[in-house]
C-alpha cells in the first residue's frame, strides 16, 4: 500500500474502507500471534526471571533473588580459595559458537548459491523435482542424519577407509570430534535453509537483466557481482539469518560430532540445565545467546543499509 | 550516407530444439546493413526478428553461417566482447541502481576513467532529456522515461551498432509517435547504425532508411520504404505493407519490346518493372489509393459494382466487385462531396494511375 501524501484528507469512504481492511488484517494474524506469544514470549520471560534466581540443590530454582547466574556467565570463582577470574572457558565457547556459525553460514552460502541458481535456471517443470530433492533430508530425524555423518568421518569410517585403501593416506585422518566435523554437520543440516530462500529470490530474478549486463560489457564474474548478487540480496540475507541463528544455538550436531570437548553454546546451556544443575546460569547463558543474535542482526541490518547508502 | 557495410549477415540459420521439437527460426538469411543506416527488420510475430537481433548481439549462436562486424567475424565472441548494444523490448533496466548508474554501467564495465563516465552520462542525460531524474531509481519513473534511459544506456558506450527490439511497442500511441521522431533524430545525431525491429509496418516506413521484410525465418525483400511499398516483390510483402488489391492477369511482351499486363476485363497497361517472373499468367497488386472511381465503363481500366462503402475518417474505402468476380478496394479521399456520390449497388469504372500495376514474383 502506498503511503498517502502528507496532509491528504481521506474521504469518508476511504476511511471506512481503510478501517475495515486493518480490522481484517488484525484478524488474519491473531491466531499466529497468540501461539507466538505463549510459545516464545512466555518461556523467554520465564528464562529472564530464572536468570536472576538462586539454583536449587537438585536443579530447578529457589525463589531468592541473586545475580550469581549472570556473574558466572563471565567470571569464574574458585571453589577453594574463592579467587575470581574471567570465565575463559565460557568466553571461548561463545567465541567458538560465533566463529563456527559464521563459517557454517559462509560455507552454506558458497554451496547453496550455485545450487539455487542451477534450480532457478531449470525449466519450470523440473524445478519442483530439484526442490523436492533438496528437502529430502528433512524426512529423517536430525539425530539419525548426524550419526550417519559420524559413521562417514570417524577414524574407521567410510571416508578414511576409502582413502587408505587407495593409498592416499597411511593413517586415518582425525575428522570426528573436531571443529571441522561440527561445521560439516551444521552446513549439511542447514544447507536447505540457505538454498530455499536463495531459490525464492532467484526465481523472481529477471534473466533479461543478466543479458543486459553481458550486453553492456560485463563479463561473467562482473555480472555475478554487479547484477545477480545485488538483485538476490534479499535471499542471501534471509538464507544467512536462517542458517546463522540455528547454528549459534545448535546442540545435537556439536554434541555428536564435536564430542565432549568441543562444546558450543547450545551444549553449555544444556549442561547447566542437566548435569550442571545451575538453571539460573543456563538461563543467563540463553539470554546472552539471544542478545548475541540481536546484536548480530542489528549489525547486519546496519551494514545492509550502509551498502544501500553507498549505492545511491 | 556512407555505404560501407557495418554488419554482414551471411547465410545465417538458427534452429532451436532437437528432433521432433525442432523450430527453424532463421533459414539461410543474408543481409548487409550499411554504416550510419536506420535499418528495420519488419515482419509478423514469430518470423525470427528477435532471433536475428540476438544472434548479432551474441545471446544466441548461429546453427549455420556467419556474422561480420566491419568485415571481422564476430560469431564466436561472447556478447560482452562485441561493440554492439541492445535496447531491450522490456527495457531491462537495473532496478537496484539509479538512472545515472544505469546509463554509466556499460562505460564502467569497460573500465573507463571516472571523469569520462561522468561526462558521458551527463551528456546522455541531456540527450534524452532526463537530467532532472538522474538520481531516481528506475522503478520510480514512467514507461516513456524508462524507454529513454534504456536508449541512453545503450548509446553511452557509443556502440558500432545499436540493436532495438520493438522498443516502442509498450508505449501508448501518442508517446510512440513522439519517440519515433526522437529515435530518428538521435540516430541522425549520433551517426550510429541502428537495427530496429518492429511488426508495425507504418513505423517501419516512417522511420527507416531501409527495411527488410521477413516471414517464416526468411528475408523476403530489402529496400527503401518507397521501394518496398511501391514495388513489393512478393504477395506477402505487398499484403503486409499496407492495404492492397490482388488480381490475376496476363503478362506479355508487345511487338516493340514493352511489357504489357492484360487486366481482367481485357484492358492492357504497360509496366516499367525490370524484374519479371516470366511471361504468362501472373499475379498483380494495385494499391487502393492509386485507383480512382469514374462513372461509366468507357474510359475505365476495370469495371464492376459497388458492394460496400466504408467511411474511415480521412478517406472512404469503396469496395467494388469486379466483373471478373474479384474484390477490389478503392480509397477515395474525403474532400468535398467526392465520396458522397458513391453508394452500394452502383455500377462504376476504375481508373488506374500510370505505374500503379505491380507484377508479383509469386
Ligand atoms: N529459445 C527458443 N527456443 C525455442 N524456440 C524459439 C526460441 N526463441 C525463439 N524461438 C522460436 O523461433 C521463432 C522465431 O522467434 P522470434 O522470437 O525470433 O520471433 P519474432 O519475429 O521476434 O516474433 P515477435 O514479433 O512475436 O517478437 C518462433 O517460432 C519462436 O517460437
Ligand atoms: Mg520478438
Amino acid at each position: 500500500m502506498n503511503s498517502s501524501a502528507p496532509g491528504r484528507q481521506l474521504s469518508s469512504v476511504e476511511r471506512v474502507a481503510l478501517k475495515r481492511e486493518s480490522r481484517r488484517n488484525i484478524l488474519l494474524c491473531t491466531p499466529a500471534m497468540i501461539v507466538l506469544f505463549f510459545a516464545a514470549s512466555g518461556p523467554l520471560l520465564v528464562m529472564l526471571v530464572y536468570s536472576f534466581l538462586t539454583p536449587g540443590d537438585y536443579g530447578g530454582v529457589v525463589y531468592k533473588l541473586s545475580s550469581d547466574g549472570w556473574f558466572r556467565v563471565f567470571f569464574h570463582q574458585d571453589i577453594f580459595d574463592e579467587t575470581v577470574s574471567v570465565a575463559s572457558a565460557h568466553l571461548s565457547i561463545f567465541w567458538r559458537s560465533i566463529k563456527l556459525s559464521l563459517l557454517t553460514t559462509i560455507a552454506a552460502l558458497i554451496l547453496g548459491f550455485p545450487t539455487a541458481y542451477f534450480i532457478a535456471t531449470r525449466p519450470v517443470k523440473s524445478r519442483n523435482f530439484w526442490l523436492f530433492l533438496v528437502t529430502i533430508p528433512f524426512w529423517t530425524n536430525l539425530l539419525i542424519r548426524t550419526f550417519a555423518i559420524m559413521e562417514l568421518i570417524r577414524n574407521r569410517g567410510l571416508v578414511n577407509n576409502v582413502l587408505m585403501k587407495f593409498g592416499v593416506i597411511e593413517q586415518p585422518i582425525q575428522m570426528l570430534y573436531t571443529d571441522f566435523a561440527i561445521m560439516l554437520g551444521m552446513t549439511y543440516v542447514y544447507l536447505p535453509l540457505m538454498i530455499l530462500p536463495l531459490y525464492a529470490s532467484m526465481e523472481k530474478l529477471d534473466f533479461r537483466l543478466i543479458e543486459a549486463g553481458y550486453d553492456l560489457y560485463a563479463n561473467r564474474f562482473r555480472v555475478l557481482r554487479k547484477v545477480i548478487i545485488p538483485l538476490v540480496k534479499p535471499g542471501i540475507v534471509a538464507g544467512s539469518i536462517l542458517v546463522f541463528i540455528p547454528s549459534l544455538g545448535a546442540f545435537v550436531t556439536p554434541r555428536v560430532l564435536g564430542g565432549g570437548k568441543n562444546m558450543m553454546l547450545g551444549n553449555l546451556i544444556e549442561l547447566q540445565f542437566g548435569q550442571g544443575r545451575n538453571w539460573p546460569l543456563g538461563a543467563a547463558l540463553s539470554i546472552s545467546l539471544l542478545l548475541i543474535v540481536m546484536v548480530a542482526m542489528l549489525l547486519y541490518v546496519k551494514n545492509m543499509q550502509k551498502n544501500k547508502g553507498e549505492q545511491n | 550516407m556512407g555505404s560501407t557495410v557495418a554488419t554482414s549477415v551471411i547465410d545465417v540459420s538458427k534452429t532451436f530444439g532437437q528432433d521432433k521439437d525442432q523450430v527453424t527460426a532463421l533459414d539461410r538469411v543474408s543481409v548487409d546493413i550499411r554504416e550510419n543506416e536506420f535499418f528495420t527488420l519488419l515482419g509478423p510475430s514469430g518470423c525470427g526478428k528477435t532471433t536475428l537481433l540476438r544472434l548479432i548481439a551474441g545471446f544466441e549462436h548461429p546453427s549455420g553461417g556467419k556474422i561480420l562486424l566491419h568485415g571481422e567475424e564476430i560469431s564466436h565472441l561472447p556478447p560482452f566482447k562485441r561493440p554492439v548494444n541492445t535496447v531491450f523490448q522490456s527495457y531491462a533496466l537495473f532496478p537496484h541502481i539509479t538512472v545515472s548508474e544505469n546509463i554509466g554501467f556499460g562505460l564502467s564495465m569497460q573500465d573507463k576513467p571516472a571523469n569520462e563516465i561522468k561526462e558521458t552520462v551527463a551528456a546522455m542525460l541531456k540527450l534524452v532529456q532526463m537530467e532532472s531524474l538522474a538520481d531516481r531509481r528506475t522503478d520510480q519513473i514512467s514507461g516513456g522515461q524508462q524507454q529513454r534511459v534504456a536508449l541512453a544506456r545503450a548509446l553511452a558506450p557509443h556502440p558500432k551498432v545499436l540493436l532495438l527490439d520493438e522498443p516502442l511497442s509498450a508505449l501508448d500511441y501518442k508517446l510512440r509517435k513522439e519517440m519515433q521522431i526522437e529515435l530518428k533524430t538521435l540516430q541522425h545525431e549520433t551517426g550510429i547504425t541502428f537495427i530496429f525491429v518492429t511488426h508495425d509496418q507504418e513505423e517501419a516506413l516512417t522511420m527507416s532508411d531501409r527495411v527488410a521484410v521477413m516471414n517464416q525465418g526468411r528475408i523476403l525483400q530489402v529496400g527503401t520504404p518507397k521501394e518496398i511499398y511501391d514495388h513489393p516483390a512478393e504477395r506477402f510483402v505487398a499484403d503486409f505493407i499496407g492495404d492492397t488489391n490482388f488480381l490475376a492477369a496476363d503478362l506479355n511482351q508487345s511487338d516493340n519490346g514493352r511489357m504489357m499486363v492484360t487486366l481482367p476485363g481485357g484492358r492492357t497497361v504497360e509496366t516499367t518493372q525490370s524484374d519479371f517472373p516470366g511471361a504468362g499468367k501472373v499475379n498483380i497488386t494495385i494499391r487502393p489509393e492509386q485507383a480512382s472511381l469514374i462513372n461509366g465503363p468507357s474510359a475505365a481500366d476495370l469495371s464492376g459494382t459497388i458492394n460496400n462503402v466504408v467511411y474511415s475518417g480521412n478517406d472512404t474505402h469503396v469496395h467494388v466487385m469486379l466483373e471478373s468476380d474479384e474484390p477490389f478496394v478503392v480509397r477515395v479521399q474525403n474532400r468535398g462531396a467526392q465520396s458522397a456520390q458513391w453508394e452500394s449497388g452502383q455500377a462504376v469504372g476504375i481508373k488506374l494511375e500510370p505505374g500503379s500495376v505491380q507484377v508479383l514474383q509469386d
